[in-house]
């Protein structure tokens, strides 16, 4: 009650004294400058240079460019690594996690391993390309991995890295939402461990672990500096080219290359993130 | 003696922590699994830093041990590029600077909106969460044509700060939307209004202390993704410390300071984020 009249009489005067020729709003002005300048603005300039020409004059065609085999190439590759390090992630941390959450909620192991998926999670960039050549590179300490350098596997394994812990960090809460009582009721009903998951676990979690899923695809695909330091020699996936494109002109003659894999890369991820948006919406329904 | 009765006691315990709806045996199934499990991801998640940390130890013959690479550190200078200490004071100057301008714009922007112009909160999650789902890369593609203008001013590498407050965001975003989130700001700042404070005491005086810890955590978070970004600061052809360790492994692939600073690198960031991890969870348990 007490509280409640406090609110009332703060609340009343500021609201009044509002003086009507700086609007509050005002107040987000610095910040909205700041986004549009480094964060709205840049993105407007890979759209649009996406569809000019070197020249300057529009055109919009260019988006058909993506198709071309050259570019599709890229996309490919992008694709067949994302796709490899994203289901390998997402299956081998979910296991983590569901090793991690059937511990005791407040025991060292549990602390320890969330502790340091929030480190590993972030850890790409070039040092993680070093750790894995000098632990199984042509020079290895454990072992010579002769497919270190093969496309999607070498650098698929360094990914992993990255990915497993990612997947802890986002699919934890999922499993942690499953409730005793559901377990419960299916082993009073009778289920076997394999029935509890076919029927209840697995339909639970399912939307949680596709959304993860797709997270850890768009995390792959903007990754660039690990797989630089990994082969700077052949682009296969379109960060590379697009690094490429930037350091030299050759490529599509009509076509501003980088802006265009640029903007391929955007459309790619917004599907991605909105479709992840929309399952985590889906996993919030039970899970909570 | 000390076996027999931890022998005798352990059914007693076990039985204890058996959780309701699972039977013991399964459980014990379930423990073999989840140690199989921690041992493998464990060296799964160790072994790489390791390799890397007995490499930058290794002597001029090979099998032996020698700290020359850590020396190196200091005074290394490969063939056509800076030396390797300029690089590391710049990554850690444009850490500091990208968390001052990222604290000045975000703080007061949240607690402003918070108290003052609510409706416009989702938008401004919206901006904040924004650079999460366009990769630095792209970024890179367009603000190479703003970096040229701004370059006509200035050639310092320092100059990637404004990007780089950018990539911050939703980290810091985060980090300090849970801290507000935990603090009453509408009373505290009425509270403080009703006292005669101005805005700025408000903010300063009143709220900002209160979110200590969140402010922490997004310095933290900020440094570490300052100290490892690479991406933009190779394209933009500013060299900071991860350009500069790319640029030694391609001038000199085996060069033992590659893997001494590497490996201090990821140390550092490790110990940051640790700290994180663990203040957070000591106040979380403490409210």
């Amino acid at each position: 009650m007490a509280a409640a009249a406090t609110t009332e009489t703060g609340a009343r005067p500021s609201r009044a004294g509002r003086r009507r020729s700086i609007p509050a709003v005002a107040g987000t002005f610095p910040f909205l400058g700041y986004v549009a300048v480094f964060l709205l603005w840049p993105t407007g300039i890979v759209v649009v240079d996406a569809l000019k020409n070197p020249n300057g004059s529009w055109a919009v065609s260019n988006i058909t460019e993506l198709g071309n085999p050259l570019v599709r190439g890229y996309f490919i590759g992008s694709f067949k690594l994302c796709l490899l390090t994203s289901v390998l992630g997402a299956v081998l941390g979910a296991v983590l996690a569901y090793a991690v959450a059937s511990g005791n909620p407040d025991g060292v192991v549990r602390k320890l391993y969330l502790s340091a998926s929030g480190v590993l999670a972030q850890n790409g960039g070039v040092t993680l390309a070093f750790a894995f050549l000098v632990l199984v590179g042509p020079v290895g300490l454990l072992f010579h991995a002769s497919w270190f350098y093969q496309f999607p596997w070498g650098i698929g394994l360094i990914y992993t890295y990255f990915q497993v812990p990612l997947m802890v960090l986002v699919f934890l809460p999922a499993i942690d939402g499953l409730k005793v009582q559901w377990r419960e009721a299916s082993e009073s009903l009778g289920a076997s461990a394999w029935q509890y998951w076919r029927y209840v676990g697995g339909p639970l979690l399912a939307p949680a672990f596709l959304g993860a899923t797709l997270l850890l695809f768009a995390n792959a695909l903007s990754a660039f500096a690990t797989i630089e330091a990994w082969e700077n020699q052949i682009a296969y996936v379109v960060p590379q080219q697009i690094s490429t494109a930037l350091s030299s002109e050759v490529g599509l003659s009509n076509v501003n290359v980088a802006d265009l894999l640029a903007l391929g890369m955007v459309i790619t991820v917004a599907i991605v993130m909105t479709a992840y948006a929309l399952l985590q919406r889906r996993a919030a329904r039970w899970l909570r | 003696m000390a076996a027999v009765t931890s022998l005798g006691e352990t059914p007693i315990t076990a039985q204890a922590r058996v959780p309701r709806g699972m039977q013991s045996r399964r459980r014990r199934r379930l423990n073999v699994f989840r140690y199989v499990v921690f041992t493998l991801f464990g060296l799964f998640f160790i072994l790489p830093p390791l390799a890397m940390l007995r490499f930058s130890l290794e002597g001029a013959k090979l099998g032996t041990w020698s700290v020359t690479a850590w020396r190196q550190i200091a005074s290394y200078q490969g063939s056509g590029i800076p030396p390797l200490l300029s690089a590391i004071e710049i990554s850690l100057e444009l850490a500091v600077i990208t968390c001052a301008v990222t604290l000045v714009l975000l703080v007061p922007t949240m607690i402003w909106i918070r108290l003052r112009v609510q409706w416009i909160s989702r938008t401004f999650e919206f901006l904040c969460l924004l650079p999460l789902t366009i990769p630095a890369i792209v970024l890179v593609v367009g603000l190479g044509p703003i970096y040229n203008k701004i370059q006509h001013f200035s050639l310092s590498a320092l100059m990637l700060f404004w990007v780089y407050v950018i990539l911050a965001l939703p980290y810091a975003y985060r980090a300090l939307a849970a801290g507000l989130g935990a603090i009453d700001v509408t009373t505290l700042s009425e509270a403080a209004r009703s006292l005669g404070a101005s805005w700025l005491s408000v903010m300063t005086r009143v709220i900002v202390p209160n979110m200590r810890q969140a402010i922490l955590n997004a310095l933290l978070l900020t440094t570490a993704l300052v100290l490892g970004e690479f991406t933009i600061a190779y394209l933009l052809l500013y060299n900071n410390l991860q350009a500069e360790l790319y640029s030694i492994s391609r001038n000199t692939p085996n060069a033992g300071v590659l893997f001494s600073t590497a490996t201090a690198a990821l140390l550092f960031a490790f110990v940051l984020l640790l700290i994180l991890s663990f203040a957070g969870r000591r106040r979380r348990g403490r409210g």
